[in-house]
Order: structure tokens, then C-alpha cells, then sequence
């Protein structure tokens, strides 16, 4: 196993150098310049091309993408070009608000999803499973900006449950922290948990028909023991994979979910960063998704061995 | 550890983790002003970058020779005294006592010299005051001297002035910074000092109060007299999405918010904790730009056809929408209600609008329905409904449009380009001037007509160049007026840039804020809350 996790974070290499790759190359196509943005909209065109070179942004495409490289290999992500702050800092400045949305929102998904499922496919084909399903239909389709606009019509503005907007730090207390978190979570939540629900749902259905769970119900077990402790743990693979594979979903709906309630986190930083062309940063931030990314589907295949003994690497 | 073990010992981790203690959260300070301004302020050297944005901050940390008050006449700031020789040629000016940087350093005049010399390469008035200058100089620890070749009347105007860049003062080791490069020190004489440590680009500036600051015994007045501060904090929270903002207004979760769109206003006021009006009585002048170099707008006569077809009324209703309170036609290229304000000239754009004759004249152009290239940026509103109206307005007059929708940023990029439209240039691009900027010629970029070093469009006319200069020249407001009627009726005959009218925009604050004051800047200074 040890092997495996090894060989696996190895292989992680020439996945990322092909993302930088990409990703250096399409910013380098893509139309669009800094130094117009930072120059202002009454600059001169001598003004622009004067910046543009300050920022060494007239230099060849390969002596930037080897400068960028060497310094990635040292662990140097650069220097924004708009805010003159090392892109390490910025990310750091984020990362905190961007991780708690979305681990508040995982855990909200996967406690709300998975009964949902497992409920619809113990009652498939009643009204229960009909309004699940339709549920799921609904977090599909709605766009999370509606949702998360909703929400913070009825919570925050009439009921005044929840702040509307921003993000309190944990270090500030639980409670602040999560009153920030509910609202967003809950936008960004619904097409996951439709998304789990669905999945679950369906694997449970396959898992109910084996011969074991007639097995199990003719031996007298119970209803929830039969759901939960037999046929949920057996569709538990199909289940974590979805997990992992929604976590681009989440994402990219964190970009959105950030601008509706103003939560400073790195998708917020992205979108700013290829509004205004800050190449160094939309470079360090793609890498850094990427990489999470890669590591989460490290993370997801090594779950799989604690849910089905049967499978080693 | 077995698979069993560690499935328990994780939930019993996660179940710990979301039952920890819960924190105390810091109360709301009534000493705290929180503010949402119209962008994110993504960098802070005011010299280097000069959004709007950048300036509003600015005016906090750094303070300025002179300052424009709401006459638009430049009053004494940092400065104590002037004098200027009788040939016009020498100024010496004396800086009030007691001015001090953030850092406890006291004011210089040297740190005045070098941080002038660092304006001077960036400003469009200081390249000209540069190009006859003889020499600046520290004379004294509170003085300094400046000889020019020739005398520059505008010289306090300059010093004074509200569009970007500004002259602000700052410590001679900052100041020396090269001017295209940005500084990465932040430390000015201002009201208010920056707080470097909570500064989160894209979501939160914060300043607080200079309690060294020397305001001056008069009372504020814009940019001049003694900037009081009343509260203790300012946070700047950037949020990107009006509807956002205006709820966190109505909930009480900000305090004031610069630039509320129109659409969002009767919302506002239905809550009677918020209060909207006028941001900047200065308002602002749309404005769409003609590429000069390549047909067909490189023949005047093209360029008269959409005067002569264009609407005001439409592209201001597409950018404020029916309140007819918040626009104006402008037949010309000054703000309305400044003292150079004028429409000689401006007949083309008044009264019916006549398509035929201007098809007619595109016809004589020798307009060959080759693609017109317009360039529209969809991420900024004002941009967008232009481009919206000009798209249809060519086609009614019969011009084959090609309408690339994009955003500012590739639009920033495109419109240096002066290959062929065909060739990756463009024929149309749109924009707008703070209103502040056009009361004179001075800072009115876009008028300027000197060819190649003219705004995007290159527009190449000897005539306005010809007035703009007599402008500067003019000895007095009489003599400023006649020229800029002329410059106005030569710019307009020319078509240096089309003017799609004049328009204004809102502000809204909590009720329980007061002292906000109408200005082309959200003047911090005299607001207070209870």
C-alpha cells in the first residue's frame, strides 16, 4: 500500500508540469494585458507599453515559462503583478475561507444526501422517493446564484437569521464562523447533495436486490440495520468516488458562491485574477485546484480500502 | 490500526472538532466606518495605477499641496504660502509646520521635490510642466523653488487636481521609486494611515486614523480645508455583487456604499434605515471612440454620420434607465454646470435626428460596407448598453457590424492595437470620463487630438491641439471660456470622440451615518456615525 500511495504522489509530477504547461500557454494566447488594466482607462499607449515592460511582459514565451518554472521548482509562485504580494501570501490570505465552505458544505452534502438515497431507494416508487428525486432534479437545475440569493432574502434580509455576506475567521469562535458558513453551504450544497442523493439512490436499489440482504432480512434484522450497517457500507464505493469526483463541482460553484456572500476565498481570487489578467496568481491558484484535486483522488482510492477490505493495492 | 479503529477514531476526531468551545466575536464598533467602494483596490500606489479607485484610497493616506475645492479652484493644503516671481517664472512655496508621515518623519520639502518628480513622469499636466522646467529644488527644510522656462498659469490647478494621477507627498526614500515601477511601502501624511497587515485584495482594505495629523483651521471643503476624521476606522469591504451590497446595506452590515446601481435605488429607498442620492453632482460623460486611422472613420465625414444619427436619449436610458433626473444631452465635451461648460458647435447633436442625411454622407465617405469592428466590454454595464445602442444604430444605418462582446480586459488590450480592424484592430471602442475630468481641458484625455500620442483612436487634429494649448495660456476665465468654446466647436466639427451623454450616479448609506458630502471622491473626513 505504501508502494502504491508513493507511486501514485510520483505520478502526480508530470500530471502537474502538464497543467503548468497548459496553463502558462493559455494565458500567454489568451487576449487581454495587465498592463492596460493597471495603466488605467485614461493611460497613454506609452504608458501601457512602459509598464508592460517594467512587468517583463514584452520578453520571448520561453525565457517566461523557463523563468516561471525554476522558480516553481523552488517553491516560488511569484509576485502578483496588481498587488505587488507574493502569490504564496495571497493564496494563504484565502485558503482558510475557501476550505471551511467547502468542508462545511461536504459534511452538510453527505449527512443530507445519503439518507435521502438510502430513504428513496428503501421507499422507491412512492411519494417519498418521487419528492427525493424531484429535489434532486431541482438542485440540478437551479443555479446556485439563485439559490444563494433565496436564501439570503429569506434568512439574512426578512428573518434575519444569518449575515448576509462575509467570513469570520475560526480563530474568532465557532459560532461567527458557522453563522457565515450556513447560508453559502446550503447554495452551494444543492447540487451536491442532488448529485449524492441520486447516485445513492441508485447504488442502494442494486445493492438491495443481492441475494445477502434477503439473506439478512430472513435471519430478522431490522429495517435500519438492514439499510445502514448492510447495504449502505456495500454501496459506499460508487458513493466516495462521487464525493471525490464532485469536488471540482464544488469548486466551481465556490466561484460563484464567494461573489454572492462576499467570502474573500481563493475562488473570489481567481476570478479577480483572470478579470485583470494577474497571470502570476491564476497560475498559482490553478496549480494549487489541480493538485488538490489529484490528491483528493489519491485520497478517494485509498477510502475504498477501508470500505471494502477485499481491495488492496 | 485496523480499518475499524480508524473509522472510529475519525468520527470521534470530526464530532470533537464541531463541538469546540465557541469564541467570543468582536462587537460592531460605532468608531468603525464600513465602506464599500465602486472596485477592489488591488494595488496602492497611486502614481503607478491610476483607477479611481486607487485615488479615493489615497486621498486618506497621502496628503496634496493644494486641494480642489467644490468651485474646482485649488486651495492651500499641505502648502502654508506661494509666491511667484512677477515674470511668472519662479514659484516658492512654504509647507505648514508641524506635517508629519505615518511614520513619525517629519514632512520635508525635499520628500515634496522627489515625490513631484515621480508625478511629473506619469501626469499628463506634469509631462508638460516637466518639459519646461528649469529646476525644483529643496531650498530649506519647509521651502522649495521651482523655475520654469515659461510661465504655466494651470501650475495650482495641477498641484490641485482631482483626476488620476494626483500630486500626493510622499516620503523622499518612496518617492524615489521609479514611476512605472510600484512602491511596496505605504506611508503617507494623510488623515488616515494604511493598514498593510489586513489588506486582503479582492475583499477588504482597512485605515485608521493619523493621530498626528495636522488638519488645517478651515473647514473641509472636498479636497481643501481641515480633514476632520470622526471616526476611527475605516474597512473597505470589496464586494463585487451589487445585490449582495445593497442587502448588507439594508441589514446593517455595512455603512455606506460609493456607487449603488440605478436598478437597485428604489429598493433602497423603500428602507427606511437607508438613504440614496446624488454620489457626484460632476457626474459623467459617455463616450465611444472612433478608431482615426482606417476607414471609414478615418474620414471625418463617416465620423459626422453618426453625429448626426446618434440619439443621446438612448444610450443614456440604456445606461440609467427612466429616471430622467440622471441624464442630460451634452452637445460637447465639458461637464455641465462648471464654469468652461459650453455648447458652441454642438448643433449636430441637438434637435430631430436625421438617418437619411447620415447615410447619405457615410455613402460620400466612400464607406465600402467593409466590417465595422466594435469592441464591447459585457463586465462593465456602462460599456455594455453603449455598445448595445451603437450596434444597432450602425446597422440602421446600413453599416455591416461585426460586434465582438468581451471583456475589459482583452478590450484594454485590443484598442492599443492600431493594425487593421481586419488585421486584429477595431473601428469602435466605448468608455466614459469622470465628469471631474472634463471641467477642463487639463485632464480631459480623451480630447486630446495630437495624433500618435493621443488617447486610443489617434485621432490627429491640429485645430484642437491649437486651442487645447491656448487654453493653457489663457490668462483668465474669460479668456479660458472663449477658447473652449472654440475648442469645443473644433472638436465637435472633427469628431474627436463621440459623447453619448451626460449622466449621474448614486450613493446610499445607513441613517444612522451623516456628513456625506456630494463629490466626485467619497470624502471620508466630517462622516461620522451614531
Amino acid at each position: 500500500m505504501w508502494a502504491y500511495i508513493v507511486r501514485r504522489i510520483l505520478a502526480t509530477i508530470p500530471v502537474m508540469a502538464v497543467v503548468a504547461l497548459f496553463v502558462f500557454s493559455l494565458l500567454y494566447l489568451a487576449p487581454g494585458d495587465p498592463a492596460a488594466v493597471i495603466a488605467g482607462d485614461q493611460a497613454t499607449p506609452e504608458d501601457v507599453e512602459r509598464i508592460r515592460a517594467s512587468l517583463g511582459l514584452d520578453r520571448p514565451y520561453l525565457v517566461r515559462f523557463g523563468e516561471w518554472v525554476w522558480n516553481i521548482a523552488r517553491g516560488d509562485l511569484g509576485i502578483s503583478i496588481f498587488t505587488n504580494l507574493p502569490v504564496s501570501t495571497m493564496i494563504a490570505q484565502r485558503v482558510e475561507p475557501t476550505l471551511s465552505l467547502c468542508l462545511v458544505t461536504l459534511l452538510l452534502a453527505i449527512s443530507v444526501a445519503v439518507p435521502l438515497g438510502v430513504v428513496a431507494a428503501w421507499k422507491q416508487g412512492t411519494l417519498i422517493d418521487r419528492a427525493v428525486m424531484g429535489f434532486a432534479v431541482l438542485g440540478f437545475s437551479v443555479p446556485v446564484f439563485v439559490v444563494g440569493y433565496l436564501l439570503a432574502y429569506v434568512f439574512a434580509l426578512e428573518l434575519d437569521w444569518f449575515p448576509v455576506q462575509g467570513y469570520t475567521p475560526f480563530s474568532e469562535g465557532f459560532l461567527p464562523w458557522i453563522e457565515n458558513l450556513v447560508l453559502p453551504a446550503i447554495a452551494l450544497g444543492a447540487v451536491y447533495i442532488a448529485l449524492i442523493a441520486r447516485i445513492t439512490r441508485a447504488t442502494m436499489l442494486e445493492v438491495l436486490s443481492q441475494d445477502y440482504i434477503r439473506t439478512a432480512r430472513a435471519k430478522g434484522a431490522n429495517q435500519a440495520s438492514i439499510l445502514f450497517l448492510h447495504a449502505l457500507k456495500n454501496a459506499a464505493v460508487p458513493i466516495v468516488t462521487v464525493v471525490g469526483i464532485g469536488l471540482a463541482l464544488l469548486i466551481g460553484g465556490a466561484v460563484v458562491t464567494e461573489s454572492v456572500f462576499a467570502i474573500p476565498g481563493l475562488g473570489r481570487l481567481t476570478v479577480d485574477a483572470i478579470l485583470r489578467r494577474d497571470y502570476p496568481v491564476i497560475q498559482g491558484v490553478v496549480l494549487l485546484f489541480s493538485f488538490v484535486y489529484v490528491l483528493v483522488n489519491l485520497l478517494i482510492d485509498l477510502l475504498y480500502t477501508l470500505f471494502d477490505p477485499r481491495i488492496r493495492y | 490500526m485496523d480499518r475499524r479503529t480508524f473509522l472510529q477514531a475519525s468520527a470521534a476526531t470530526a464530532a470533537s472538532a464541531g463541538f469546540a468551545a465557541p469564541a467570543l466575536s468582536q462587537g460592531a464598533n460605532a468608531r468603525t466606518l464600513r465602506f464599500v467602494p465602486q472596485a477592489n483596490l488591488a494595488n496602492f500606489d497611486p502614481i503607478w495605477g491610476t483607477q479611481y479607485v486607487v485615488r479615493n484610497a489615497a486621498v486618506l493616506v497621502w496628503d496634496t499641496l493644494y486641494g480642489m475645492d467644490d468651485k474646482l479652484a485649488p486651495q492651500r493644503q499641505m502648502v502654508e504660502a506661494e509666491e511667484n516671481s512677477s515674470d511668472g517664472l519662479t514659484w516658492t512655496f512654504r509647507l505648514r509646520p508641524g506635517l508629519k508621515f505615518h511614520d513619525g518623519e517629519p514632512v520635508r520639502a525635499r520628500d515634496v521635490t522627489a515625490s513631484l518628480t515621480r508625478w511629473m513622469a506619469r501626469d499628463p499636466m506634469g509631462l508638460m510642466i516637466r518639459g519646461i522646467q528649469e529646476e525644483l529644488t529643496a531650498t530649506d527644510d519647509r521651502s522649495f523653488r521651482w523655475v520654469l522656462k515659461r510661465p504655466y498659469p494651470k501650475l495650482l490647478v495641477a498641484l490641485g487636481k482631482m483626476s488620476t494621477p494626483m500630486a500626493f507627498i510622499m516620503p523622499e526614500r518612496i518617492a524615489r521609486t521609479d514611476p512605472f515601477t510600484q512602491i511596496s511601502e505605504y506611508v503617507g501624511s494623510g488623515p488616515m494611515r494604511f493598514i498593510r497587515n489586513e489588506w486582503v485584495p479582492g475583499a477588504r482594505s482597512v485605515f485608521e486614523k493619523f493621530n498626528d495629523y495636522q488638519p488645517r483651521s478651515e473647514p473641509a471643503n472636498w479636497l481643501s480645508g481641515g480633514k476632520r476624521m470622526l471616526v476611527d476606522r475605516i474597512e473597505w469591504a470589496i464586494m463585487p455583487d451589487p445585490a449582495t451590497a445593497a442587502a448588507a446595506l439594508q441589514n446593517g452590515e455595512v455603512d455606506w456604499w460609493e456607487n449603488p446601481i440605478t436598478d437597485l435605488i428604489p429598493l433602497l429607498r423603500r428602507n427606511r434605515n437607508v438613504q440614496a442620492d446624488i454620489a457626484d453632482p460632476l457626474g459623467n460623460i459617455g463616450a465611444f471612440r472612433l478608431n482615426h486611422l482606417h476607414p471609414p472613420f478615418n474620414d471625418v465625414r463617416a465620423r459626422r454620420a453618426l453625429l448626426m444619427a446618434m440619439d443621446q436619449e438612448d444610450y443614456m436610458r440604456a445606461i440609467v434607465g427612466s429616471d430622467d433626473a440622471m441624464w442630460k444631452r451634452l452637445p460637447g465635451y465639458f461637464t455641465p454646470g462648471t464654469p468652461l461648460y459650453t455648447e458652441e458647435g454642438g448643433e449636430i447633436l441637438k434637435g430631430p435626428r436625421n438617418l437619411d442625411a447620415a447615410r447619405a454622407l457615410l455613402r460620400e465617405s466612400g464607406y465600402t460596407n467593409q466590417p465595422i469592428v466594435v469592441l464591447a466590454a459585457q463586465d462593465q454595464p456602462i460599456t455594455k448598453a453603449q455598445g448595445d445602442v451603437t450596434a444597432d444604430l450602425l446597422r440602421r444605418l446600413g453599416m455591416n457590424v461585426d460586434f465582438v462582446a468581451t471583456d475589459w480586459g482583452t478590450v484594454g488590450q485590443r484598442r492599443a492595437m492600431k493594425n487593421p480592424p481586419s488585421q486584429g484592430g477595431w473601428n469602435i471602442f466605448f468608455s466614459w470620463h469622470a465628469g471631474a475630468d472634463c471641467v477642463s481641458p487639463a485632464a480631459n484625455v480623451g480630447l486630446q487630438a495630437g495624433g500618435d500620442g493621443a488617447w486610443f483612436g489617434w485621432p490627429n487634429i491640429p485645430a484642437v491641439q491649437q486651442k487645447i494649448a491656448e487654453w493653457y495660456d489663457a490668462p483668465d476665465l474669460e479668456a479660458e471660456k472663449k477658447v473652449i468654446g472654440e475648442l469645443n466647436r473644433a472638436a465637435l466639427d472633427n469628431v474627436v470622440y463621440v459623447p453619448s451623454g451626460f449622466f449621474l450616479g448614486y450613493q446610499a448609506w445607513r441613517r444612522n451615518v451623516s456628513g456625506v458630502v456630494k463629490g466626485p471622491i467619497p470624502f471620508a473626513w466630517g462622516v461620522s456615525k451614531s
